[in-house]
């Protein structure tokens, strides 16, 4: 444990400034749609709403490092731990879990109970493999890239 | 008791290139090629110290004291350098440091918001100086 205490989730939550949720979640539907209608391809959109967290990721990372003052994660455990209960609390204000770990360590699920992304959100027929919330994994990759985390 | 001054600021990303550099000393700006320089010249300081260092996870030079001022350095995670020139037996210089981070990250996420960050890195160093000056 490191020596300077790393601020919880909910303290730095509570110290940033917000931004209205249903704002937030209307503009990314939008931003869904937009892409479906310019892109068509399912595949399309997920890419490039993957590539699109990834820019966040690469600049969210040192807000990130500055604010919660965590250290270096000792291993890929406790950075998927750090990711779950500090970073989506910071950023979204909901806590995820981490489960299905396998057997090497090296393969994880995060899960949102609650998803501000998907509040309202019904995906018609036609968006079969969409995966709607790719951003975030785009955010994650991005950010775990600056730190030299390579991921898939 | 001369009151303890900073002089410059230096902001390099993780190959070295300079982001950010603000005189606060009475030595006049230095031109931009100079700073360039300087700050590639201290990356490689900086790089070349961690593979020297005897001890084990050195994260490079923290602090460098000379005898016309001192210098210290912070690096993030992510490989980006902060580093202040300072009059020598500055205090608080980490935690200046660690607070010009938090602005950087604040601000430096969109070119049009340097004026922003410009201005509340004079406040937190200004902060600094009367924090000092009323020991």
């Amino acid at each position: 444990m490191p020596a300077a205490a790393p601020r919880s989730g909910d303290a730095i939550f509570a110290s940033v400034e917000h931004v209205n949720a249903e704002l937030f979640t209307l503009t990314y539907g939008a931003i869904v749609r937009q892409l479906l209608t310019d892109l068509e391809e399912v595949d399309e959109v997920n890419k490039q709403l993957d590539q699109m967290g990834y820019n966040i990721g690469i600049r969210l990372i040192d807000e990130f490092l500055a604010k919660a003052n965590v250290s270096r994660c000792v291993d890929f455990k406790e950075t998927a731990e750090t990711i779950a209960k500090v970073g989506f609390k910071m950023f979204l204000g909901v806590t995820a879990s981490v489960t299905n770990w396998d057997a090497d360590g090296t393969c994880c699920s995060i899960v949102l109970e609650d998803n501000p992304l998907v509040d309202f959100v019904e995906l018609p027929d036609t968006c079969q493999g969409l995966y709607y919330c790719n951003v975030l994994s785009g955010v994650i990759r991005g950010a775990l890239e600056m730190v030299s985390v390579h991921e898939d | 008791m001369a009151a303890a001054a900073i002089y410059s600021l230096f902001i390099i990303n993780k190959s070295g290139g300079l982001i950010y550099y603000k005189e606060y000393g009475s030595a006049g700006r230095m031109d931009t090629n100079d700073s360039l320089r300087v700050a590639s010249l201290w990356h490689s300081m900086h790089a070349i110290s961690q593979q020297l260092s005897p001890t084990v996870g050195c994260s490079g030079i923290e602090l460098l004291e000379a005898d016309a001022f001192d210098l210290h350095c912070f690096q993030s995670l992510t490989g980006t350098k902060f580093f202040v020139v300072c009059e020598p037996g500055t205090l608080h210089m980490d935690a200046l440091l660690k607070v010009i981070y938090e602005l950087y990250t604040d601000y430096m996420e969109m070119p049009i918001r340097c004026e922003l960050f410009d201005l509340n890195l004079s406040q937190a160093v200004q902060k600094d100086r009367v924090a000092l000056l009323g020991r």
